[in-house]
């Protein structure tokens, strides 16, 4: 991708340059009646990062993501945001805090069937209080980030499955968030289609210094993030470099020469 | 390679005679292609002569020489220092990553974090192919990708392997009594 787009709207919104991070979590806990689907999980995610996290189903790994987005307030624990502390937030200021700093792509993009792809990206800013020409605007300029110059009229109907999730996630950058969360982001799609899907992430985390969470449970999307976490019985683990694991010299022969 | 650490694995369950070493190996790691008698003699030997496997000279009802195999110290430790790290991620490794699931099972370690360092050697071998495919040329791209299939399939396979875990535990247990 080009640096042909600028960051416009992100400057003077972080008010440091400390090393911490862009969201935090720690000692997470959530449960569903008896089911403990989080128990004190820790994740830290900084700006301009892709992280994926895995896991088995049913590991609590969507629990943390709509934790850490706010869609859930978790039983324990505290997550903060750029700095302040966000998981005693009442529903409307998550709500807030969603929309305006947050930006979420599901399995299924969940486009609005009646509106064009234009119109479906264009709706957060609507929503936010835009007038619809500049929110039209910034809807075909987030559309054609994503190879989908030409498409804005059409309906996610007459769009391919990697279309209709391209649109999605311009849809989810629109805003301009900070973080992106995602879940099975090219769960329904081929590979070529998904790839597709993923480079625009890589492009939200590279050109525009979002952080983005993808939960996945295929190692090929998780292939393109940073780092990998991995969510099993409620807990988070952070794997460490595995040559730093084995540590014996015998095992240095890790290089890739052949 | 594996014969040598399947065969510690194995005398780090107890010690054994070489006949009944072969069938365990057989049995539980390798059973669609079972092992030379003289590849596990000729492997004893090396083990012997490294240090790994100490020989216990013992008489069978007088006459012919039984030679019982124990795995020493330093043998627990090569065991162990093969098991903790992870393979070279490549692809066609099922027959590696098999043994060391079974071996872990057997000698009490944790399943979950051989899986997990594993994983993580794909993990990282996959980000480095990832950022290979996307190259403008294609035959880059597509061998890329070629790897980059098999690495998941092996990641698919430890997956479902972590899952059944336990049944392949109960199995090696059956034939511990047997």
């Amino acid at each position: 991708m080009t640096s042909t787009v600028s960051a416009a709207g992100h400057t003077g919104r972080r008010n440091d340059s400390a090393p911490a991070p862009l969201l935090g979590a720690t000692g997470l806990s959530k449960a569903f009646g008896e089911t403990h689907a989080l128990r004190s999980a820790d994740i830290s995610l900084d700006a301009g990062e892709l992280v994926a996290v895995m896991g088995p189903s049913g590991s609590g790994k969507s629990t943390l993501l709509h934790c850490l987005a706010g869609i859930f307030r978790p039983d324990t624990g505290q997550i903060t945001y750029a700095g302040r502390r966000i998981d005693g937030l009442s529903d409307d200021a998550r709500s807030l805090l969603r929309r305006t700093e947050f930006g979420f792509v599901f399995q299924f993009g969940q486009l609005v069937p009646e509106l064009s792809a234009a119109e479906n990206v264009s709706l957060p800013l609507l929503l936010g209080g835009h007038k619809r020409r500049a929110a039209l605007a910034a809807a075909n300029r987030w559309l054609s980030r994503f190879d989908l110059d030409g498409m804005g009229d059409r309906r996610p109907g007459e769009l391919s499955g990697g279309q209709a999730q391209r649109v999605a996630v311009a849809r989810a950058m629109v805003t301009e968030p900070r973080v992106i969360f995602t879940d099975e982001p090219t769960g329904s799609l081929d590979t070529a289609a998904g790839t597709a899907v993923l480079e625009a992430f890589t492009s939200a985390a590279r050109t525009h210094h979002v952080a983005v969470v993808i939960v996945t449970h295929e190692a090929r999307v998780a292939a393109y993030a940073d780092r990998t976490v991995i969510v099993r019985d409620g807990h988070v683990k952070s794997p460490a470099a595995p040559t730093a694991t084995s540590g014996s010299d015998e095992s240095s022969r890790q290089g890739r020469t052949r | 390679m594996t014969v040598r650490l399947g065969l510690l694995g194995l005398l780090r369950d107890g010690p054994a005679h070489g006949y009944q070493l072969k069938r365990r190996y057989d049995d539980l790691l390798d059973p669609d292609r079972p092992v030379q008698p003289a590849q596990i003699y000729s492997t004893l030997t090396r083990l012997q002569r490294d240090g790994f496997v100490s020989v216990v000279e013992g008489e069978h009802d007088g006459s012919p020489v039984k030679r019982t195999y124990h795995v020493t110290d330093s043998g627990v430790q090569e065991l162990d220092r093969w098991l903790a790290e992870p393979v070279e991620p490549e692809p066609h490794l099922h027959t590696v990553l098999y043994v060391k699931v079974v071996l872990a099972l057997m000698t009490g370690r944790s399943v979950d974090d051989l899986l997990d360092v594993q994983r993580e050697a794909h993990l990282v071998r996959m980000r480095e192919l990832t950022g290979l495919r996307q190259s403008r040329d294609p035959a880059v791209s597509l061998l890329a990708d070629y790897a980059l299939f098999h690495l998941e399939s092996d990641l698919r396979w430890l997956d479902l392997t972590a899952t059944r875990v336990e049944e392949l535990a109960a199995r090696i247990a059956r034939h511990s009594q047997s």
